[in-house]
């Protein structure tokens, strides 16, 4: 009983006679979904419209981080820094299809998935030998991001929010904003979409296969820059954030491989869930550091009543 | 020329169906394991035990396991390494428990216990399929190897949360531990891998190993002739999770001797997937041709700055080799997605033909 009791009771009884403690982990757990998210939204993008699970996601935030203040080290001004980071995403990019994507064109799946993990050792191996192993600061007050943080006192207690954190959601806010309107309105966007829907389709109205994932592997680029400044400021920049880029799987498994909304619905949930469920069950009950595993145990489960995921398009399988 | 097959007449049904159908390859077969048992222990020293030959034969037998699961009923694993740490663990409390026990004997029960979790996680691929399958199979992978770190029963209550492996005598000759002589390991592998792998190509060629292949080619097509789905994939986990465990058990107990729980991570899943994929999925040679490529490669890297005078430090040697390996995978897969097993196959067609041209 006294287990059941822990399990099933304590921890909810613990969140409301708290509640500005339980507010705090509903806010860290956010911040992180936010990540989750931006990340899993990169995965989304090249898979919609090039069925290629691109595992070298993780690894690109890591390499634009390390670009960005790699470069602010060698003495560019950080406001520069930017736009030549961008650059060397766009040559990574184009560099991708040109010697690993065309060749592959029309492989199983899995060939093209080892293919993306062979990128991911080929730029861990590339970045160390470049930017050296060792933990980097990311150069949050130089890119005018504030670091002060707001206090706030609900229910009498006291909730923190660092700005840094605060500017993290809302530019991620406005970075998935602009690309929804860049995928639903322009032209480019349109062809991309139209890629994802039909490969021989598109290719037959003229639309041109390469650029279209030059174009995409882009924008997973600047995704992946965005995610590494954010990421970075509040946990350094080095070889270990690559582990962020599992953290971003059971999101897209939770929102469905093809689904943007899903990408960001499943980040936010697997966020705050798996912080909510360090702190009042992991902790006092499993030792902690359930969060390593907690995402995934969650989205198989959630994944064994819907097998395409929350969002996901319908698998339809014919004989 | 050498793999002339004319001549060769099979008068019955027993000869057509051999294992192998033409006499070359059973020459071939035995010359290598005249090299693999008599040649290499005659002349192979600590390090090419310890640092190659060993290793092979390890990685090996994991990706044959992991080749069963993806290669064969087509349900990619990604949690190859979690499902090794099961098999040490097991393997590791097995002996520790009961001390007595025969070092084979352990293993082989120590493969029961990885393939009953492999089962248990592999119930979701009723349901799931594809890359949602993959992503599941990382569930376990972490899960695991939290649990590793976590329940310390399973390392006896060390201080350090790492296994140790005493020594352990076999008829006389210590197998394993830190006194056990690398030739004797070396032999004790290459009999546990030898005759996994005799059951593997058999169990693959027959009824079940059809099953699985008819499961990977399209399920529902497979279900549709009769084929009962939950049991195909269930006994495709069940053998993989086995095979794979015991590759696990002598991956601590004849290879490293320790193994703490990040030992089974998932650059480890991820290199034996390596294997199987570079080797070829869905054959059971190339998991040996892969293993070697991936094993070896690294110890080769490591050995070219020394030979051509290039001063260079130890850990950009590992970066560069780390790097190497990335775009040598990407190459492999250009060049023969298929894997290296086809790329023999490939070559003995043509020699089989030799010298004309079709």
């Amino acid at each position: 009983m006294e287990i059941l009791y822990d399990i099933l009771v304590k921890p909810f009884v613990d969140m409301v006679a708290a509640p500005d403690f339980f507010l705090q982990v509903v806010w860290e757990g956010l911040v992180s979904g936010v990540l989750y998210a931006l990340i899993a939204l990169g995965f989304v993008l090249i898979y919609k419209s090039s069925r290629i699970f691109n595992f070298a996601q993780g690894i690109m935030v890591v390499f634009a981080a390390l670009t960005l203040v790699g470069l602010y080290e060698k003495g560019v001004p950080a406001l520069l820094a930017v736009p030549l980071t961008l650059a060397v995403m766009y040559l990574l990019a184009m560099t991708i299809e040109r010697v690993v994507l065309r060749p592959l064109v029309n492989q199983p799946d899995i060939i093209l998935f080892m293919a993306t993990i062979g990128i991911t050792m080929f730029l861990i191996g590339f970045g160390e030998i470049i930017f050296g192993g060792e933990n980097k600061v990311m150069i949050t007050e130089q890119l005018m991001i504030p670091t002060g943080s707001y206090i706030f006192e609900p229910f009498g207690g006291f909730v923190s929010i660092e700005q840094k954190d605060l500017t993290a959601v809302v530019g991620a806010v406005v970075l998935v904003g602009v690309l929804l309107l860049f995928l639903n309105r322009s032209k480019m966007g349109r062809a991309i979409r139209a890629l994802g829907d039909d490969h021989q389709a598109a290719l037959s109205v003229g639309i041109s296969l390469s650029t279209i994932w030059v174009l995409v592997w882009f924008i997973a680029g600047v995704i992946a820059l965005a995610t590494g400044i954010v990421w970075g400021a509040r946990a350094g920049v080095s070889f270990a954030l690559e582990v962020i880029a599992y953290k971003a799987l059971p999101v897209l498994m939770l929102g469905g491989l093809e689904s943007v909304l899903g990408a960001i619905v499943g980040g936010l949930a697997i966020g705050i869930l798996e912080k909510l469920f360090e702190i009042y069950w992991g902790q006092p009950l499993l030792g902690g550091n359930t969060e390593t595993w907690f995402a995934f145990v969650f989205a198989l489960i959630v994944l064994l009543f819907r097998p395409q995921g929350l969002f996901g398009e319908r698998i339809i399988e014919r004989v | 020329m050498l793999y002339r097959t004319a001549g060769q007449f099979k008068t019955s049904y027993e000869a057509d169906f051999a294992l192998f159908p033409v006499k070359q390859d059973s020459i071939l077969l035995a010359a290598v394991l005249v090299l693999a048992f008599v040649v290499f222990p005659l002349t192979a020293n600590e390090f090419a035990f310890r640092a190659l030959l060993i290793p092979v034969l390890i990685y090996a037998l994991a990706a044959l396991g992991l080749n069963i699961l993806t290669g064969y009923a087509g349900q990619l694993s990604l949690g190859t390494g979690a499902f090794m740490g099961v098999g040490a663990y097991a393997c590791y409390k097995l002996i520790t428990i009961f001390p007595e026990m025969n070092l084979l004997v352990a293993i082989a029960l120590s493969g029961f216990f990885s393939a009953a979790v492999g089962v248990a996680f592999g119930l979701p691929s009723l349901r799931i399929k594809g890359f949602y399958l993959a992503i599941a199979t990382l569930a376990a992978q972490f899960f695991l190897v939290w649990l590793f770190e976590k329940w310390a029963w399973l390392y006896n209550y060390n201080a350090s949360g790492a296994i140790q492996v005493p020594n352990i005598d076999m008829f006389g000759f210590t197998v394993a531990g830190p006194r056990a002589p690398a030739i004797t390991q070396y032999y004790f592998v290459l009999i546990v891998v030898s005759i996994v792998t005799f059951f593997a190509i058999n169990v693959t060629r027959g009824r079940i190993g059809r099953i699985w292949k008819s499961v990977r080619d399209m399920d529902i097509a497979a279900e549709l002739v009769g084929i009962n789905l939950m049991k195909a994939k269930l006994s495709a986990f069940f053998v993989s999770s086995y095979v794979v465990g015991v590759a696990g058990a002598l991956f601590v107990f004849a290879w490293r001797g320790a193994a703490e729980p990040n030992l089974f991570d998932i650059p480890l899943s991820f290199r034996v997937l390596f294997i199987a994929i570079i080797g070829g999925l869905g054959s059971i040679l190339g998991n040996f041709l892969g293993a070697i490529l991936i094993v070896a490669l690294p110890v080769v890297l490591g050995f070219l700055p020394d030979v051509f005078g290039v001063p260079i430090s130890s850990s950009a040697v590992e970066h560069l080799n780390v790097m190497i390996i990335g775009a040598l995978i990407v190459t492999f897969l250009i060049v023969e997605p298929h894997g290296l097993a086809r790329f023999w196959a490939v070559i003995r067609e043509k020699l089989i033909i030799w010298p004309f041209p079709h």
